[in-house]
C-alpha cells in the first residue's frame, strides 16, 4: 500500500468529524442545527470583548471593583455573563508588585463566559508545560518582560474554579469613559500575558 | 493514573507559541464542529466533564498531540462515546473511511447498557453544598498525597508529596476522580494551596508561587 493516498491511510480529523457527527445525529442524539448554533455563539457572542466590559467596569466603578474581587461570580453575573466553564471565577488583580499569570497543566481550562474559547497559544503543550516552572521565561517569550521584584502568582487552574486575572490600569488613561477604556483590554491581559497599553 | 495530558514542569517543547490578536476562534470548520459535537455529547449522551478528561488522559502520545487541541477533543470525545456505548469500538474509524472511499464494512450500534444497571445522572454544573465543615483553613500547611490513583485523577504529578500553603477555600464541587467513571459525586471541599517554587524545583531556577486547585481527599495536614 502506498504511503500516501491509498485505503489504509487513516482517516482524516475533518473525516472523522463528520463521521462522527453523522453517527450521533443517526443516534438521534444531536441536531445538526445545534452544532451550528454553538459555533455561532462562539464566534459571535462569547469572546474576550465580555471580560473587558468586566475590567472597564471595575476600573471606574470602586465599588464594583470591590465585589469583583470579594465575588467574582456575582459581579460578573451582574453584567449578564455566566454559565459553562464559568460556574465559580476567582478575580486577581494585578498591581506594580504582584502579577498573576492563568494556566491549566492538565487540560486547558479556561473561564469561557468572559474570554471565549482558549487561544491556540494557551492550549500550546508548551505553554502548559513551562508557566509552572519558568514563568518570568515564558513571559518574556510573549513579550511581556517583568522585573526581578515583581511578585509572580501562577494559577494553575486543576478544577472547575476558573480564574480571571484584572489587568492594572494604564497610566495616562484617567481621562477615557468605561466605554472608551473597553477596546483597550485584551484577552491576553486578562489571562496575564501581556499588561494593557494606553492608546 | 499518571496520564498524558499531565505536562505541567515537563520538558523538550521548545519556545511558547507567540499570541495572535486576530486568531479565529476555530481556524478549519471541523474544528468548530468537533468541539460543539464533545460539548452536545457529553451533555446528550449522559457522559459528563470528568469522563470526558479522563478519557483524554488516556489518549496515546499521537492521538493527544498530533493533531492538536481540537484533534485531542475529537479523539477523547471517540473514547468517551465508546466508554458509554453511545459508539462501537472502530465504528467512527469504519465510518470515516466509508465516507471517503465508500463501501466500509461497518460494525453495528452497540448493545445498548443493561437499563437495571446503577447511574449516576450528570446533575447540572460541579459545585456542591456539603454539610461538613471544611478540614483545612486559611493559612494552614497542608501536604498532598505522594500517589496516583490507577484511574483518573486531578493531583498533578509536579505537586504530589509537595507542602504548601491553603490560600482560599473554594466551594464544594463534584469529585472528578469518582464522577468520571461514574462512582459518585463524592462532593468535598477545593482549596487553592499556594506552592513554593523553589519546594516544587529546588533551589535553582525562577522565584515565583504556584496556586493548585485541590481537592480535599489529596490533602493531609503538613508543615
Amino acid at each position: 500500500m502506498t504511503a500516501a493516498g491509498g485505503a489504509d491511510r487513516a482517516p482524516s480529523a475533518a473525516l472523522r468529524t463528520a463521521a462522527l457527527e453523522q453517527l450521533l445525529v443517526e443516534r438521534g442524539l444531536v441536531d445538526p442545527r445545534m452544532v451550528d448554533a454553538f459555533i455561532a455563539n462562539y464566534e459571535t457572542n462569547v469572546g474576550p470583548l465580555n471580560g473587558a466590559k468586566v475590567v472597564a467596569r471595575a476600573w471606574t466603578d470602586p465599588d464594583y471593583r470591590r465585589r469583583l474581587l470579594a465575588e467574582g461570580t456575582a459581579a460578573i453575573k451582574e453584567l449578564g455573563f455566566g454559565g459553562s466553564q464559568g460556574e465559580h471565577i476567582v478575580v486577581v488583580e494585578n498591581t506594580p508588585a504582584t502579577h498573576n499569570v492563568v494556566v491549566c497543566t492538565l487540560c486547558s481550562c479556561y473561564p469561557w463566559p468572559v474570554l471565549g474559547l482558549p487561544p491556540s497559544w494557551y492550549k500550546d503543550p508548551a505553554y502548559r508545560a513551562r508557566m509552572v516552572r519558568e514563568p518570568r521565561t515564558v513571559l518574556a517569550e510573549m513579550g511581556l518582560e517583568l522585573g526581578d521584584d515583581v511578585q509572580i502568582t501562577v494559577r494553575d487552574s486543576t478544577s472547575e474554579v476558573r480564574w480571571l486575572v484584572l489587568p492594572e490600569r494604564p497610566a495616562g488613561t484617567e481621562h477615557l469613559s468605561e466605554e472608551e477604556l473597553v477596546p483597550l483590554i485584551t484577552r491576553d491581559a486578562m489571562v496575564g500575558v501581556a499588561k494593557v497599553a494606553a492608546p | 493514573m499518571d496520564g498524558i495530558a499531565d505536562l505541567g514542569g515537563t520538558s523538550g517543547w521548545g519556545p511558547v507559541s507567540p499570541p495572535r490578536a486576530d486568531e479565529p476562534v476555530f481556524p478549519e470548520p471541523w474544528q468548530g464542529r468537533a468541539t460543539a459535537l464533545t460539548i452536545l455529547a457529553i451533555r446528550l449522551s449522559g457522559r459528563n466533564i470528568d469522563a470526558f478528561r479522563y478519557a483524554q488522559d488516556r489518549l496515546d502520545r499521537a492521538a493527544y498531540l498530533d493533531q492538536g487541541y481540537f484533534g485531542r477533543w475529537l479523539n477523547a470525545a471517540e473514547l468517551m462515546l465508546v466508554d458509554g456505548a453511545v459508539l462501537a469500538p472502530g465504528e467512527l474509524d469504519a465510518r470515516a473511511r466509508d465516507l471517503r472511499d465508500g463501501h466500509f464494512e461497518q460494525p453495528g450500534e452497540p448493545a445498548r447498557p443493561d437499563p437495571s444497571a446503577p447511574a449516576w445522572p450528570a446533575a447540572p454544573g460541579s459545585l456542591r453544598t456539603v454539610d461538613a465543615a471544611p478540614a483545612f483553613a486559611v493559612g494552614q500547611w497542608v501536604r498532598t498525597k505522594n500517589s496516583s490513583p490507577p484511574g483518573p485523577t486531578r493531583l498533578p504529578g509536579y505537586v504530589r508529596g509537595q507542602v504548601g500553603v491553603v490560600e482560599v477555600v473554594q466551594p464544594a464541587a463534584v469529585f472528578p476522580d469518582t464522577n468520571a467513571q461514574f462512582q459518585g459525586e463524592n462532593p468535598q471541599y477545593v482549596y487553592s494551596v499556594r506552592f513554593d517554587s523553589h519546594e516544587l524545583w529546588g533551589e535553582h531556577g525562577d522565584s515565583f508561587a504556584v496556586t493548585v486547585e485541590l481537592f480535599e481527599n489529596y490533602l493531609e495536614a503538613g508543615s
